[in-house]
């Protein structure tokens, strides 16, 4: 057959209609009130869990209804359209880093101690990766792990580490090794009621109720047990994983830009100016059509990359550099795209645009976020360079 | 899931069209260009090879393909070149699709068929010299005088107008209603040959020299009753449908185009060293041109989409206006780009690359400017 499968079934139609109600229910209307405390009730990680809104992605075995990364995507996009991406970033961490990456690496025993009561909402994980001195450079790491019988005891600390400062495990990458060739790096379960671990929650100007948090090891003795896969297989781990995800955040960028293109032309019919709607003004409208255009362009990559991994998770031999060049473009594309829209959305607003009492500046700064985690713009431009076949030798 | 949208037929139809654009076509470009025209002997061995008529049914002389196998002949002409593809996508996009969409058994045997064998070369006429977008404001008109058309006017900025030997055109037939621009407007086949119809001049333009671009002048020509295409009073519907598989055409060959264009620039930065590298492996250079690859890539995949709907036989007209203003300059930023990678060689006359450059700036204003866009979707997004 000629032409493109369609993403979204039926079936997923009817999942965004109960996502969107959910959202509707139960963030949106707290949206405000959330933002303004910079901070957002554990309550809602058990009921996203309990109405099943993590399982999408995984089996049924673990307390999943999948896999199935189309409906996934679907509760992203839904969810991320709350207006309250920092809450959507914490609930992100938890589902698409710690529990994926339970569901990929974990043995049984991992999975049914941390994946199952993951998907409930009653376990909150966080992926902890980046350092003070390492982000995109991951190799560059310098939490240490150091075996001690059945126990590795961890040192070192990490940064940025979005629903960290919250959550009930992390899991951390440490070196195991020094070797240089990305193999001396190792995944760790760590409990964060664990004797040596500390943490802060992190003061951002975007993502605010967001709990990002800064993590100190110190001595955290570790059981073999929850180590996360082979001995230095953490690098290939983290690599592989980036491309979900990459993908999850475009989904996310998409939507927040959507959202805040809506805002903004609402507003832009309640105003006045020189006696008319600003909405009547030709250079709006232009420039409304202008950053419509370029939503839609990031969201028609976004889904070209997705139907990419969708197919890869189905099994269907998809060329590796295929999927990470069409994830880094998407990702690169959307988050850039993201943060433009939200800036003449904010123009739009003229003074109004400046205040907190309007969520175009909130848009406007979550959006830039998404520039900087999960690989900076400029990482991903050396990843595509790559591609096609330029950058460094 | 599905990741192609093409079958194992369009490879091999993709393979059979390649051959002969790089065989036929891209070794004369340089000189056609020069020459500022290419022999006609490109419909003609075009129509042989049954290139020009993919996706139309066979029993009107077609091939009975699908739109994708469109979408692969116009990518293949596309990525040697914007003025070939844009003049033969004048014959099988815009001028013969209202043919067969509108027209009756008579005219799609006199027209389309000998089009689509590359005996006929079609154009399409609705630009005037003081009406473009505003397609309300023509003012060629033609008057019924008994079974016949008296047509009088002008048509400007005409592809394929000095050579065409049928213009599907829109034509003034009835009196302009104030608020309803739909009122008064009706399509005609106009045959070149007949008195009265005259080529007035062939423009000289600063880029796509090669494609015959002209201003017609029609005085007093008698077209026969068989001349109306479609239903008298309906041009302005009629024009409007086939501006969208217009601007699909467009966006089509456009992508494609700005592909080969960024291939050529990233071959030459792997190629061309300075400071003791290849010009590739400095990082401002690969950044650049890695940010038109994804450009390219989103563009490309929005308007697969769109092909996607048209060939469900859905006209997604918001998208098709969106991937028509993206593209339109998507195609500029990357030939301008590609031209500073290559820095001198990129200003040669008769490089592909400088060739290119110029003419996507048609891109922008052809088949509907940027700005008209924007106002279809402001108008469709319920702003405008």
């Amino acid at each position: 057959m000629s032409g493109l499968e369609p993403l979204f079934r039926e079936e997923h139609e009817a999942y965004r209609e109960a996502a969107r109600m959910f959202v509707s229910n139960e963030v949106a209307p707290h949206a405000e009130e959330w933002e303004q405390q910079r901070d957002f009730p554990r309550d809602l990680f058990k009921k996203v869990g309990e109405a099943g809104f993590f399982g999408a992605k995984f089996p049924e075995r673990w307390g999943g209804t999948g896999p199935d990364y189309a409906a996934e995507a679907v509760w992203i996009e839904e969810l991320s359209r709350a207006g309250t991406y920092g809450t959507a970033s914490d609930l992100g961490a938890h589902s698409q880093l710690a529990a994926l990456y339970l569901d990929r690496f974990g043995d049984d025993d991992q999975k049914n101690r941390y994946l199952r009561p993951s998907i409930e909402g009653r376990w909150l994980g966080a992926l902890g990766v980046t350092e003070p001195g390492a982000g995109s450079d991951v190799s560059a790491i310098k939490t240490w792990a150091r075996r001690d019988g059945d126990e590795w005891i961890l040192n070192g600390s990490k940064v940025y580490i979005t629903n960290g400062a919250r959550a009930d495990y992390v899991i951390i990458a440490a070196k195991t090794s020094s070797d240089p060739d990305h193999d001396g790096i190792t995944l760790f379960i760590v409990d964060t009621d664990t004797h040596g671990f500390d943490r802060n929650r992190m003061k951002m100007i975007a993502w605010e109720t967001s709990h990002t948090g800064e993590l100190f090891l110190n001595d955290v003795r570790v059981p073999d047990a929850n180590r996360l896969g082979n001995i230095g297989a953490g690098f290939r781990q983290i690599m592989a994983n980036f491309q979900w995800e990459r993908l999850m955040m475009s989904l996310g960028a998409v939507a927040l830009a959507e959202l805040s293109l809506e805002t903004a032309i609402d507003y832009a019919r309640e105003r006045s100016a020189f006696g008319r709607p600003v909405i009547k003004f030709q250079v709006w409208q232009h420039r409304f059509a202008d950053l419509a255009v370029r939503i839609r362009t990031g969201k028609a990559l976004t889904y070209r990359a997705l139907r990419h991994h969708i197919a890869s998770e189905n099994g269907v031999e998809v060329p590796r550099e295929d999927l990470v060049r069409l994830t880094s473009m998407a990702k690169l594309y959307t988050q850039r795209m993201a943060w433009q829209v939200a800036d003449e959305c904010v123009q739009v607003h003229g003074g109004a645009g400046a205040l907190t009492e309007y969520p175009a500046q909130r848009y406007w700064r979550d959006a830039r976020v998404g520039s900087i985690g999960g690989g900076t713009d400029d990482i991903l431009r050396n990843l595509i360079a790559r591609t096609i076949g330029l950058g460094a030798a | 899931m599905q990741l192609s949208p093409f079958t194992e037929e369009h490879d091999l139809l993709r393979k059979a069209v390649g051959e002969w654009v790089d065989t036929e076509i891209a070794p004369h470009l340089a000189e056609w260009e020069e020459k500022g025209d290419f022999p006609d002997d490109v419909f003609r061995r075009a129509g042989e090879l049954g290139f020009l008529g993919l996706s139309f049914p066979e029993s009107a002389g077609g091939q009975g393909g699908d739109y994708w196998a469109q979408v692969v002949f116009l990518e293949e002409v596309g990525r040697v070149s914007q003025a070939i593809a844009m003049v033969l996508a004048v014959q099988t996009d815009m001028a013969t699709p209202p043919i067969l969409e509108f027209g009756t058994q008579e005219q799609i045997d006199k027209w389309l068929k000998p089009a689509f064998r590359g005996e006929l070369v079609g154009a399409i006429g609705i630009t005037e010299p003081d009406a473009g977008s505003d397609v309300a404001s023509i003012r060629t008109h033609a008057e019924r005088d008994g079974d016949e058309w008296v047509l009088n006017g002008s048509k400007m900025y005409i592809t394929n107008g000095a050579r065409a030997d049928f213009i599907t055109m829109v034509v003034r037939t009835g009196e302009r209603e104030e608020g309803n621009p739909w009122a008064g407007i009706s399509m005609f086949i106009v045959d070149t040959s007949l008195p009265g119809f005259s080529v007035s001049k062939k423009l000289d333009k600063a880029g796509m020299k090669m494609s015959d671009t002209a201003l017609l002048y029609m005085d007093d020509v008698r077209l026969p009753a068989d001349a109306l295409l479609g239903v008298e009073g309906e041009g302005f519907r009629q024009i409007m449908w086939e501006l969208q598989g217009e601007r699909m055409a467009g966006s089509v060959f456009g992508v494609a185009g700005a592909r080969a264009i960024l291939e050529e620039a990233t071959r030459y930065a792997r190629a061309r060293e300075a400071f003791g590298r290849p010009i590739g492996e400095f990082q401002a250079v690969s950044h650049r041109l890695a940010e038109m690859a994804t450009e390219v890539e989103a563009a490309q995949s929005l308007i697969y989409e769109c092909c996607d709907l048209w060939n469900r036989g859905i006209y997604a007209t918001e998208g098709i206006a969106m991937a028509k203003l993206a593209i339109g300059q998507l195609s500029n930023k990357v030939a301008d780009e590609a031209v500073q990678t290559l820095g001198g060689a990129g200003l040669v006359e008769g490089s592909f690359i400088s060739r290119e450059w110029l003419g996507a700036r048609i891109g922008r204003i052809g088949g509907g400017s940027d700005e008209v866009q924007r106002q279809i979707l402001a108008r469709i997004m319920g702003i405008g």
